[in-house]
């Protein structure tokens, strides 16, 4: 159904904005395992120093998707199939 | 503070936010809309996903359970940072099913189903009330709040009265800016305003409340980091299968909430917001959660000890005697709940009216699809279903008593409306989903939720008896509502999360795979699914030709649309088809597009309906279009068949003309050749005749008699030759001859033909090359045939060599299995255009009668060689005439 085959290599910019939104998509799956580290740790660490570390984690997460986001607000690839 | 300050402080807040939308709503009517599409009110619209759960709750639960309110908040982070192509591809659809609600996108994609519609309605209305009620409760608890505080002047009305106030208040404004029009797209921009404005509100507040504990009671960031630090409780520890279940819910939640989905989806103007929310949404979770543990770390060491946490963020600021910021606290509280309110009431309104009201009065009333005023009945049924969800609400808090943790009510919510999760992701990443695998998912999870959490959330004896709560349904232990099929260990919440999803997963996936879609869910997968992807969506699904007038349509249009928007469509369309006027032809297009439109108001499976009803029983129903699919296969394999005999006649018909050419070609040739022999075999016989005529006379003198005999005799002579020629050619050609096959010697066989040849100008004297030496082969094949050939060639050169001292070269050399032999003498040799004509029979380049022959001996040679299985071809380049002949050693007998 698909129409004329999608070209096996892409332009650089394309290319870019291809990896770019792999990144975003791995952004989530980053965090989580960030997220999850705290549940490792001893009991000593109390609830401030986790408390710390997760609105790091948080603050980290937001400024990535800031740098990813206007990037991918372009709809390029959209009528693209999923990989490439 | 006095009481009655408050509620005028209230009524003046309400009345600045009916300020606010009204005037928006004009603004958007004269199509001002600038300030409105930008990316930062669509963002704080979103942040109706911070209720009074949040503004109040959050506290609560931070004082009760530590870290754990921050999941809430991480989950949606998750979404929007990096899978907001999930949300891009709802909003698309959105956008292009004109979907109205959460029920309406999935009822849509399975078929338009209105049963999926009525089902995921249900469990929406369900899920929502106790948080509606929660809602209700956090607002008049806050007003109970300040009424304790101040025992002067008006005396807080109870609390029945309280919430019944200030959901009649929500009530009406709703309906004001919820169901001022019928908007084709659902749009509500007075209230997303308002609720934009109600986000800075209550995110100003909290940060206020959190800035002042932090450095006005906790001393600074540091100190209040080391103060959380040193707070021991033992609840306080991180519990890692609540912490993950809870980030996973949240992530659900984001996506499927009614509220969240009216707001992300269908009022989303722009789809590049959503790019600049993916963090800025974030921010606004953040900033809202950061002062969220300093609050309860304070309140917990200064307030008394009985003191309800959930309460902390107005009663910490009033204890400190921070009256202002208090009321600051209460208005950013009241924001919370009144703006969630809004927009859940909307939300469960729209699917209300559009999947039970609506399709039920239209059962009920076959007839009001063709009469009456249906924009009326719509809006009528918007408004009852905005009463009867708060009323719903309301008596959920009358009932349950208000005594619920906050924090407990809006996670059994998350979870319900989280059943709905399956089949929507499902919905729009597989095109397997059908119908079955959805209604099967939904009503499975949905029991499952309401077994292991909704039903016992009321308390052992409530709904289930603390029988079953202890021994299990039916008395089996294996169906306990804590720990199903034995999971005992597990947290009651996650536990309901674990099982609920797992079964609704597995119930859509079975249905899903065992099931077989009928050809509109296929479509509507296949739309869903490619949302992207422009030129499928170019082809929709259609309607057939139907009895329907387009006056009835527009007139229904009108009904639902209103006038203005109605016509306006109708002159688009019809300017579309080239046709003047304001009805268009019912063209399968335009009802699709009129369809689509009527379902941005009353919902997809309401909009199909109301269209059958119109084309009476043209409505296309499975069995129609498996007949037209039937139908349709047909004609194909009729037509291929056609195509193939179209095929086959062609090819026959350039068979036959290609014969006909060929026959053509013949009969020229046989012309040709029998004009050729008549004038051959007449020249010899003319001179017989006249000759023999003279002699007749006598008298002559007996020299002459003997000369003109003599002529007479060679006349004759020539012409036998010639019959003889003739004669052999055509035994030749036929393949007829009797070939004596034999082995000689190629030398022997080239004496003799010289020896034959001298007899041709005998007078000349020619110089012949040879070497012996290479003729000593033997040959297998018929010797005379091929003496024959080669007299021909040699006299040839003798007839026609103009040179003056003739020389014929005869080159013998073996190649493979076959002898080649040249005749090359030294004349001028035979011009490049001649040299294609020679071999045809009566070619003769000079126009010379006397060299003797009739212009067939290279014919003849050529077919003699091709019965000996060889060649005879002309030389070129070998500065004379120099024929090539080429003869297998070992000739077979060919049959």
């Amino acid at each position: 159904m698909r129409g004329p085959r999608a070209p096996l290599f892409l332009a650089r910019a394309v290319y870019r904005q291809r990896r770019l939104r792999d990144a975003a998509r791995l952004l989530p799956l980053v965090g989580f395992f960030l997220l999850m580290l705290p549940l490792m740790w001893s009991d000593a660490a109390g609830a401030g120093r986790t408390a710390v570390y997760v609105f790091g984690v948080w603050a980290l997460l937001i400024g990535l998707a800031a740098y990813v986001a206007p990037g991918l607000a372009q709809p390029e690839a959209d009528a693209q199939p999923e990989d490439a | 503070m006095p009481f009655d300050v408050l509620v005028l402080t209230c009524l003046a807040y309400v009345a600045f936010l009916f300020l606010v939308a009204f005037v928006v709503e004009r603004r958007a009517s004269r199509g001002e809309m600038r300030f409105l599409r930008s990316p930062l009110v669509y963002t704080l619209s979103l942040s109706i996903y911070c209720t009074a759960w949040t503004f109040y709750g959050a506290v609560g639960s931070a004082a009760r359970t530590g870290l754990e309110f921050l999941t809430i908040y991480l989950g949606p982070t998750l979404v929007f940072v990096g899978w907001w192509w999930v949300l891009r591809k709802l909003l698309r659809i959105g956008r292009r099913q004109r979907v109205t609600s959460i029920a309406d996108l999935i009822s849509s994609r399975y078929g338009k189903s209105n049963l999926l519609g009525v089902l995921v309605t249900v469990i929406a209305v369900v899920a929502a009330t106790p948080y509606i009620a929660l809602q209700l409760q956090s607002v008049t608890l806050s007003f109970s709040v300040f009424a304790q505080s101040s025992p002067e002047a008006w005396a807080m009305p109870d609390r029945d009265a309280t919430a019944i106030w200030v959901a009649a208040g929500l009530a009406l404004f709703t309906i004001l800016f919820g169901t001022r029009n019928l908007d084709a797209k659902e749009q509500h921009h007075g209230i997303v305003m308002a609720i934009a404005v109600e986000a800075v509100v209550k995110l100003m507040a909290l940060l206020a409340v959190g800035i002042f504990v932090v450095w006005g009671l906790g001393g600074g960031p540091v100190a209040m980091i080391s103060r959380i630090e040193s707070y021991s409780d033992p609840n306080w520890a991180i519990q890692p299968g609540r912490w993950g279940g809870l980030i996973f819910l949240s992530a659900a939640a984001v996506i499927s909430l009614p509220r969240m989905f009216q707001v992300l989806v269908v009022e989303n103007v722009e789809e590049g917001h959503l790019a600049r929310a993916s963090w800025a949404f974030p921010t606004y979770l953040f900033l809202i959660s950061l002062f969220i543990l300093p609050i309860a770390v304070i309140g917990l060491e200064r307030m008394p000890a009985g003191a309800n946490p959930d309460m902390m963020v107005l009663t910490l600021p009033l204890h400190e005697g921070q009256g202002g910021l208090a009321l600051l606290a209460f208005l950013g509280g009241f924001s919370s709940a009144t703006s969630m309110v809004i927009v859940e009431t909307i939300a469960l309104a729209t699917m209300v009216s559009n999947h039970i009201l609506m399709p039920a009065w239209l059962w009920l009333r076959p007839q009001a699809a063709h009469s009456g005023d249906l924009r009326g009945a719509i809006l009528l049924a918007r408004r009852l279903s905005i009463i009867g969800v708060l009323a719903l609400g309301l008596e959920y808090f009358r009932l349950s008593g208000g005594s619920a943790a906050l924090a407990a009510i809006g996670q059994i919510a998350f979870v319900g409306m989280a059943q709905v999760l399956p089949a929507l992701l499902g919905g729009i990443f597989w095109r397997g989903g059908t119908k079955l695998g959805a209604m099967l998912g939904l009503s499975i999870g949905f029991a499952t939720w309401g077994f292991t959490l909704f039903l016992p959330s009321f308390g052992a004896g409530a709904v289930i008896s603390a029988d079953v709560l202890q021994h299990g349904l039916f008395d089996l232990p294996w169906l306990r509502p804590h720990a199903l099929f034995g999971t005992e260990g597990m947290d009651p919440l996650n536990h309901a999360i674990f099982w609920s999803l797992a079964l609704n997963i597995a119930g859509y996936a079975a249905g899903s795979l065992l099931s077989f879609p009928d050809p509109v869910e296929r479509i509507q997968g296949a739309a869903f699914v490619n949302a992207f992807d422009d030129e499928l969506q170019a082809e929709r699904l259609g309607w057939t030709h139907g009895q329907a007038e387009p006056e009835a349509l527009m007139n229904m249009a009108q009904r639902i649309l209103g006038d203005e928007a109605a016509i306006s469509f109708f002159e688009a369309e019809a300017r579309a088809q080239g046709k003047a006027g304001f009805l268009p032809d019912l063209t399968p297009r335009f009802l699709a597009g009129l369809e689509r439109n009527l379902a941005g108001s009353v919902g997809a499976a309401t909009a199909h309906a109301m269209i059958s009803q119109l084309f009476g029983r043209a409505t296309v129903t499975v069995e129609d279009l498996m007949a037209v699919a039937n139908e349709t296969a047909q004609i194909m394999e009729y037509s291929a068949r056609l195509e193939e005999k179209q095929s086959e006649l062609s090819r026959t018909a350039r068979q036959l003309r290609e014969v006909n050419e060929k026959l053509t070609q013949l009969s020229v040739q046989k012309d040709a050749f029998l004009s050729q022999i008549s004038h051959e075999l007449r020249t010899p016989m003319t001179s017989i005749r006249a000759f023999s005529e003279i002699l007749a006379e006598g008298d002559l003198p007996s020299p002459r008699v003997a000369e003109y005999g003599q002529i007479i005799h060679a006349e004759a002579k020539r012409l036998t030759r010639l019959l003889d020629d003739l004669l052999d050619l055509s035994v030749l050609e036929n393949g007829a001859v009797q070939l004596d096959l034999g082995l000689s010697q190629l030398g022997q066989i080239v004496d003799r033909a010289l020896a034959a040849a001298s007899q041709t100008r005998p007078e000349r004297n020619f110089d012949i090359q040879r070497d012996y030496t290479s003729e000593e082969i033997f040959l297998r094949t018929d010797a005379d045939r091929l003496v024959q050939v080669f007299i021909n060639l040699i006299s040839n050169a003798r007839k026609y060599c103009d040179a003056s001292d003739p020389v014929l070269r005869i080159a013998v050399r073996q190649k493979g299995g076959r002898v080649v032999v040249d005749f090359i003498d030294n004349g001028a040799g035979i011009a490049k255009d001649a040299q294609g004509l020679i071999f045809e029979k009566f070619a003769r380049l000079t126009d010379d009668a006397r060299a003797g022959g009739a212009g067939l001996g290279l014919a003849i040679c050529r077919e003699i060689m091709a019965n000996l299985g060889g060649t005879v071809s002309y030389l070129p380049g070998q500065r004379g005439a120099a024929f090539r002949v080429s003869v297998p050693l070992r000739m077979e007998k060919s049959d």
